[in-house]
């Protein structure tokens, strides 16, 4: 499948809930979305549109918590970042890992590194650090002046 | 509530490389569920590498994995050149391609000698090993370095491939086939490995798809995808190869996937001395000076699986974000799928076949009875026991 015709797919589908289209190149686009329509726009590049979940990078910068949900179109080279950007002071947001079990780890770690909270996962459990790490304390958060 | 005996797999374990534990709870001899615990390695690379400058995160990243080392900067310089916007130059990317395979090779050498050292075949251990040498002295040759070869950097390779070294490659290319011609079929005529590999640990298409595994994982069980075909980087545009896959998911289809992904990779290998002969000697890197604002993706196909870069530049020297998945951090959860119901004399050998990485995410068998805590079963009698099962099958049908 193209990647206008991806575009336009979701364009159609989600209209209300796309913030920003960003078409790098054919095989590079960023599509911004509602944080709260997560479960909506990741079911359907998953199930309908039949794209691999490759892995979700999250990011603190001075707009809150940003994650990037990467999906795969292997068809075509296609990486189509799935971006959301989170509330500074209780970063939250649904948990895909019902969906597939692909994003269960990264959530955790996630959960773990940046304090993100995932909304019902299955076992928000710490992944790298159980045990020899403070409470609270999140390590990849920054300090913003 | 039935009694279940817990085996754990690690931390540290002769079965594999790296530090990782494994719970198998086991009802008798089966396996009814798996736990894991990670992190043992863990160094916060993603972290370290936003203090370093681009040229100095190459060397950082070639130390994820021993193994591996060369395709983390592989999939770093993707990222960073399509943030720049550079295209290298055709010398420049049939080099990244020759070290890319020839790590392919040597890294599927590898798992072919453990994979038999756990069944009971020594010998396979033994020749596959012996015949990874002359790759690991081609990479010496090349790049100086038996290991972490310090090739990459953004815009080329750092180390040219002179012309009077291609026909000491050529030859040892030669030998690197004809050894593997002699370990493929050792492996693929063995009724004993038939019986033994066949049906076990299996993982359907579904199973992939839903943990998202990559590399001969996936290929393994029909699923064919593979970075080198699908998002074209480097010298595989200009090359001809197929993508290798088998149907059944099984550890005999894992192993199948890979040793004639070994063709694969001295044909690749030869087509790129091919194309250095007729490039310019010396035409290896173009010079970056800055790079700019902007988001960049990576990826490539490590011997595992797909290795996937994402990194944020604000625009100074060094990168604002860098998110690293190796592949072994999908594929090892794929056991949850290959394990359950499995004999524990299968669990080792499912638990082998995904060629698990931890350094990359981030070992051992001691079996504890759960009721009385008291040690039933220490590592080496866990792989003494898959040794036995080969056995009393070699018996049964020799």
């Amino acid at each position: 499948m193209d990647t206008m015709v991806i575009i336009e797919k979701l364009n159609e589908n989600f209209k209300s809930e796309i913030l920003e289209v960003n078409k790098k190149s054919d095989k590079r686009v960023i599509v911004t979305i509602k944080p709260e329509s997560i479960i909506k726009v990741a079911g359907y590049l998953y199930k309908t549109l039949g794209l691999r979940f490759i892995i979700a990078s999250a990011l603190h910068t001075r707009k809150g918590f940003e994650i990037h949900y990467h999906f795969s179109m292997d068809s075509t080279g296609l990486v189509l970042n799935v971006h959301v950007v989170l509330n500074k002071e209780n970063p939250q947001i649904e948990s895909l890992s019902n969906m597939f079990n692909a994003s269960n780890w990264i959530e955790r770690e996630m959960h773990e590194l940046f304090g993100i909270n995932f909304l019902n996962h299955p076992n928000q459990e710490k992944l790298i650090s159980d045990g020899n790490w403070a409470e609270g304390v999140y390590p990849y958060r920054k300090d913003f002046k | 509530m039935s009694k279940k005996t817990i085996i754990p797999v690690g931390p540290y374990h002769p079965l594999q490389e790296e530090p990782e534990l494994f719970k198998l709870y086991c009802d008798g001899e089966i396996v009814k569920d798996i736990k894991w615990e990670t992190g043992y390695n863990h160094r916060s690379i993603e972290k370290l590498s936003e203090s370093k400058t681009y040229e100095q995160v190459f060397f950082l990243v070639e130390r994820i994995c021993g193994i591996c080392s060369t395709s983390h900067p592989f999939a770093f310089a993707n990222a960073v050149e399509e943030i720049a916007n550079i295209e290298i130059t055709d010398r420049a990317k049939y080099i990244r391609s020759i070290i890319g395979e020839l790590e392919r090779i040597h890294s599927h050498l590898l798992w072919v000698g453990l994979a038999g050292h756990f069944l009971g075949y020594n010998t396979v251990f033994m020749w596959a090993w012996k015949y990874r040498e002359p790759v690991l002295d081609l990479f010496e040759m090349i790049t100086g370095n038996r290991n972490s070869y310090a090739m990459f950097k953004v815009g080329g390779v750092r180390r040219d491939i002179e012309k009077s070294k291609i026909s000491t490659i050529r030859k040892i290319l030669d030998d690197i086939r004809k050894k593997a011609d002699l370990l493929t079929g050792a492996v693929m005529d063995d009724p004993v490995i038939h019986a033994r590999t066949k049906g076990v640990g299996i993982l359907t298409r579904n199973d992939v798809i839903d943990y998202g595994a990559v590399g001969p994982t996936a290929r393994a069980s029909g699923v064919a995808i593979d970075v080198r075909k699908d998002d074209p980087y480097a010298a595989y545009p200009l090359v001809n190869w197929k993508v290798i896959t088998a149907e059944k998911g099984d550890v005999f289809a894992k192993a199948e996937v890979r040793l004639l992904e070994m063709y694969e990779s001295v044909s690749i290998i030869e087509q790129c001395l091919d194309g250095l002969e007729k490039t310019n000697e010396g035409d290896i890197a173009i010079k970056i000076k800055e790079i700019p604002e902007g988001i960049g993706t990576g990826r490539a196909e490590a011997p595992r699986g797909e290795v996937f870069h994402f990194v944020v530049s604000d625009g100074s020297n060094s990168p604002a974000r860098h998110k690293i998945r190796a592949p072994s951090y999908v594929n090892i959860a794929t056991f949850k799928k290959s394990c359950i119901g499995q004999t524990i004399a299968d669990a080792t050998i499912s638990l082998a076949a995904v060629d698990p990485c931890y350094c990359c995410t981030e070992r051992l068998a001691v079996a504890y009875d759960a009721r009385t805590c008291r040690k039933v079963m220490n590592a080496n009698e866990l792989i003494e026991h898959s040794r036995m099962k080969t056995a009393e099958l070699r018996n049964k049908l020799l």
